[in-house]
């Protein structure tokens, strides 16, 4: 048996009252100190379990290795070799799942915090505006990168670093994919996003924001003038139950909550001009990352109660632990193993509560989790002002009517060989347009993966 | 992209005709889209229907009636003054083709909207019999442009200053029951206030034309990520930015689409009040400074 290196180093945390009055980070991150004392419990185990469960194969070991000798600066340069968003990365991962969950000391809930000790030498090195030195050899070839989420944005920068002239297209009138309009600032601060951002633009990445390849540009007339394509489109569209009342004022798709909240800044309303309503009691259907994001917002937006109402129970949750631990903490009351039947409204039109049926576990289904069965005659009406749908995401309809060439699976999903390439010569495709709703890091590895089979293809000679 | 404001008209006390650079859209441009606009970075995003196309000069023309702070703030900037962001052209463009006798029914700003979708049908043939309304003489816009691509031209006002006294569902009405167009009428395309287009459908309903509406849904990202902009027809929701903004009237469920047009409404009235207050407080500055200058000019 291993014995635990003492205890995981807490991490500092606005208090739930602080938090829910405002949207500014939850974790204040660790100091230098409490970096150094949370790498120095690091085994350092044979074969690096948490670098074999990384799906980008982080150099996880090195790192803590560097940091426990408290050399930062040479932390954050091998870090960014290997993931060039860590301060983002570090936040969003599910790492109990990934890197953190293969930790031998994570059997006693006393894994390294490796999420956090990589946003602390990322952020470490953004406050001191120690970056990269990048020397560009300008190569003629143009390519395209479809979407600035995180498989675009890395795709762009690899690409950019080894001298190509990129462009990325972005119909929204920020960079950053869900990172901006999605994931809300009080778990990706705003200014961590643009700080990346910025860096590419830096480097000579050329972005062309208010712009839908496919209504401002024809598909096939990209096709002609860059010599690739990379599509990271992601899954933005949003999904509805088909139920009755969602016409109902007071009914928004997560995504429009939270492009509302995030991209819009409607918390900070009159100061920003784009409104939300969110009454008193916000219901908030589904209990995924999204599902959590919502409900944390409709919080801090002034609703006193807010549900998570969810078919299945916790144990199936696919939100990150953090988030359902924050969540619950910020007074979100978890209602499981209920399935909404109909949306119920007044005379004016407005939401006024919601009918849930109770369900049970039966047998695994295609998932692998419980099939959530209806009890009949269970029915009940949980009085809300608001309802948000968080139900998951699919691609966007828009793109892919004005690429009908394009081979998609029957969930609309762009269908791709093992190194990315699509059906159409020249164009690649990654991140969630390619998986369906997925994770920030797997993003990041599809714009890599793919911006290595483009420089293959462009620039055969270097590779030999 | 920025786009810069090349001319600025006031075409009546509350609608503005402004040409834009927008070469990206000009170029695309297909009559029935729309784009959307932020004003400054703080702003809201609205959609707005592109009235003309110059693919030559580069520029867009939109026209838009003040209604809240956005517009109102949209209204308040200069020639050579930029809107932060545009994006466009965005939405179905409206079918054209050629269908024979046509009636287009425009409304307010609606009837900006319906200039181009007029100029296109007259183009491929149409005898297009234009009908537009508004409240008196003083709020009717772009008349002669209307006129000018028309077959025939009617015109309806609330109070009777211009044109026949009554709403232009009324002229719509009679005409559909007059000898030389009964029964000869292909299509009819109605752009303005909700409650015109329900009513232009609920008149064409019993003689079975074909009728098509072009719905204004609140709207926030124009390219089917939020879900905002949904609309019913019967069961199917449809959303108003990919699968629209042109719908069968005779399917839409505009109770629904009236109704979620209030959703924001009290707050929009805050920042529209609480921005009044602002400009006033504003030119009260400006005023004092200026007397405080002639004050001290007089005891010079
Ligand atoms: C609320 C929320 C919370 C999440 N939380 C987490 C988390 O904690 N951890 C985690 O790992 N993952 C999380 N995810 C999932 C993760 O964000 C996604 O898997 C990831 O962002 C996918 O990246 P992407 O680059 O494929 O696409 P996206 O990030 O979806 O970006 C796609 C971009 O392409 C643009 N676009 C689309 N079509 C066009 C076009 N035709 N022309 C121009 N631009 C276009 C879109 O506007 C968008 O900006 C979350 C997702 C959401 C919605
Ligand atoms: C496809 C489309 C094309 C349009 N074309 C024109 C046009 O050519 N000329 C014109 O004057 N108006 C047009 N509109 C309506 C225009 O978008 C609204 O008048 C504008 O958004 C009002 O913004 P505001 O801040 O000034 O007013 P607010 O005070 O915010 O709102 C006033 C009313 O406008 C509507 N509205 C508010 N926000 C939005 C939004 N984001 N999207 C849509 N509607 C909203 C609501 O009904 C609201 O009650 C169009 C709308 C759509 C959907
Ligand atoms: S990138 Fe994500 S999964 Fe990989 S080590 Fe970092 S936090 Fe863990
Ligand atoms: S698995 Fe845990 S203890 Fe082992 S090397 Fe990785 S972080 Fe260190
Ligand atoms: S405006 Fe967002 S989906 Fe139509």
């Amino acid at each position: 048996m291993i014995k635990i290196r003492g205890q995981r180093v807490p991490v500092r945390e606005l208090s739930p009252e602080q938090r829910i009055k405002n949207f500014s980070s939850v974790p204040l991150g660790y100091s230098a100190e409490e970096a150094v004392a949370e790498a120095r419990r690091c085994i350092q185990c044979r074969g690096a379990p948490c670098e074999v469960n990384c799906p980008i194969h982080l150099r996880v070991l090195d790192m803590i290795r560097a940091i426990a000798t408290r050399q930062f600066k040479e932390a954050f340069f091998l870090l960014k070799e290997d993931n060039p968003i860590p301060a983002i990365t570090g936040r969003v991962c599910p790492q109990e799942s990934q890197c953190e969950g293969v930790c031998p000391l994570a059997q006693d809930g006393q894994g390294i915090n490796i999420g956090k000790l990589e946003a602390f030498i990322a952020d470490w090195a953004r406050e001191r505006g120690i970056k990269e030195e990048i020397v560009i050899k300008e190569r003629p070839h143009r390519v395209a990168i479809i979407g600035s989420g995180p498989a675009g944005l890395i795709c762009a920068y690899d690409l950019r670093r080894w001298g190509y002239q990129v462009t990325v297209f972005e119909a929204l009138h920020k960079a950053g994919g869900v990172l901006q309009y999605g994931i809300p600032a009080f778990r990706l601060p705003t200014e961590v996003v643009d700080y990346e951002i910025a860096l590419l633009e830096e480097i000579g990445v050329n972005f062309q924001l208010n712009f839908f390849v496919g209504q401002n540009i024809a598909f096939d007339e990209l096709r002609h003038k860059y010599e690739a394509i990379f599509i990271g489109t992601g899954a933005g569209a949003p999904l509805f139950l088909g139920i009755e009342g969602e016409h109902l004022k007071g009914v928004y798709s997560a995504n429009e909550f939270l492009i509302r909240v995030n991209l819009m800044k409607a918390y900070r309303f009159l100061e920003y001009d784009t409104p939300i309503v969110c009454g008193d009691r916000a219901g908030v259907i589904g209990a995924g990352n999204v599902a959590m994001d919502a409900a944390r917002c409709a919080r801090r937006l002034g609703a006193r109660e807010v549900f998570i109402l969810y078919r299945r129970t916790r144990k199936e949750s696919p939100a990150r632990v953090e988030e359902i631990h924050h969540a619950l903490e910020e007074g979100v009351t978890w209602m499981e193993l209920v399935a909404p039947k109909r949306i119920l409204g007044d005379e004016q039109g407005w939401v006024r509560g919601i009918e849930l049926v109770r369900m049970k576990l039966g047998e695994p289904d295609a998932s692998g989790r419980p099939r959530p069965i209806p009890i009949e005659g269970s029915e009940f009406v949980l009085e809300l002002d608001t309802v948000v749908e968080a139900l998951g995401t699919t691609p966007n309809r828009l793109f892919l009517k004005h690429a009908p060439e394009l081979a998609v699976n029957r969930w609309g999903l762009i269908q791709v060989d093992e190194k990315l390439q699509t059906n159409l010569k020249g164009v690649w495709a990654g991140g969630d347009a390619v998986r369906g709703n997925a994770t920030v890091i797997l993003a990041l590895g599809d714009g890599r993966q793919a911006a290595a089979a483009i420089h293959r293809v462009l620039s055969p000679e270097k590779l030999g | 992209m920025k786009a810069r404001i090349i001319t600025r008209q006031k075409l009546c006390p509350d609608i503005f005709w402004y040409e834009i650079s927008a070469p990206h859209v000009a170029c695309r441009f297909q009559a029935g889209q729309f784009v959307i606009i932020q004003v400054h970075e703080r702003g809201e995003r609205i959609p707005l229907t592109v009235a003309e196309a110059h693919p030559e000069r580069g520029t867009i023309v939109l026209v838009f009636q003040v209604v809240g702070k956005t517009t109102l703030e949209l209204s308040l900037l200069k020639e050579g003054e930029e809107i932060e962001n545009c994006v466009g052209p965005l939405g179905n463009p409206s079918e054209i083709n050629f269908f024979g006798q046509v009636i287009c029914v425009g409304g307010g700003t609606g009837i900006a909207c319906l200039l181009p979708i007029v100029r296109a049908l007259s183009a491929a043939g149409n005898e297009v019999i234009s009908l537009i309304g508004s409240r008196s003489r003083d709020y009717l816009i772009l008349e002669d442009k209307i006129k000018a691509v028309s077959s025939s031209l009617f015109i309806a006002t609330d109070d009777g200053t211009r044109g026949e006294r009554g709403l232009v569902t009324d002229v719509l009405e009679r005409i559909l029951e007059e000898e030389e167009v009964r029964g000869k009428i292909q299509r009819v395309i109605a752009i303005g206030p909700p409650l015109m287009m329900r009513k232009v459908a609920e008149i064409t309903r019993p003689h079975r034309i074909k009728t098509i509406v072009s719905l204004n849904t609140i709207m926030v990202d124009g390219t089917g990520m939020c879900g905002s902009c949904r609309v019913f027809l019967g069961k199917a929701m449809k959303l108003a930015c990919i699968d629209g903004p042109e719908f069968d009237a005779h399917r839409v469920n505009f109770d629904d689409v009236i109704s979620r047009l209030e959703m924001f409404r009290a707050k929009e009235r805050l920042a529209w009040a609480v921005y009044r207050q602002q400009l006033e407080a504003r030119q009260m500055e400006i005023k004092t400074k200026v007397r405080a200058k002639e004050g001290t000019a007089s005891h010079d």
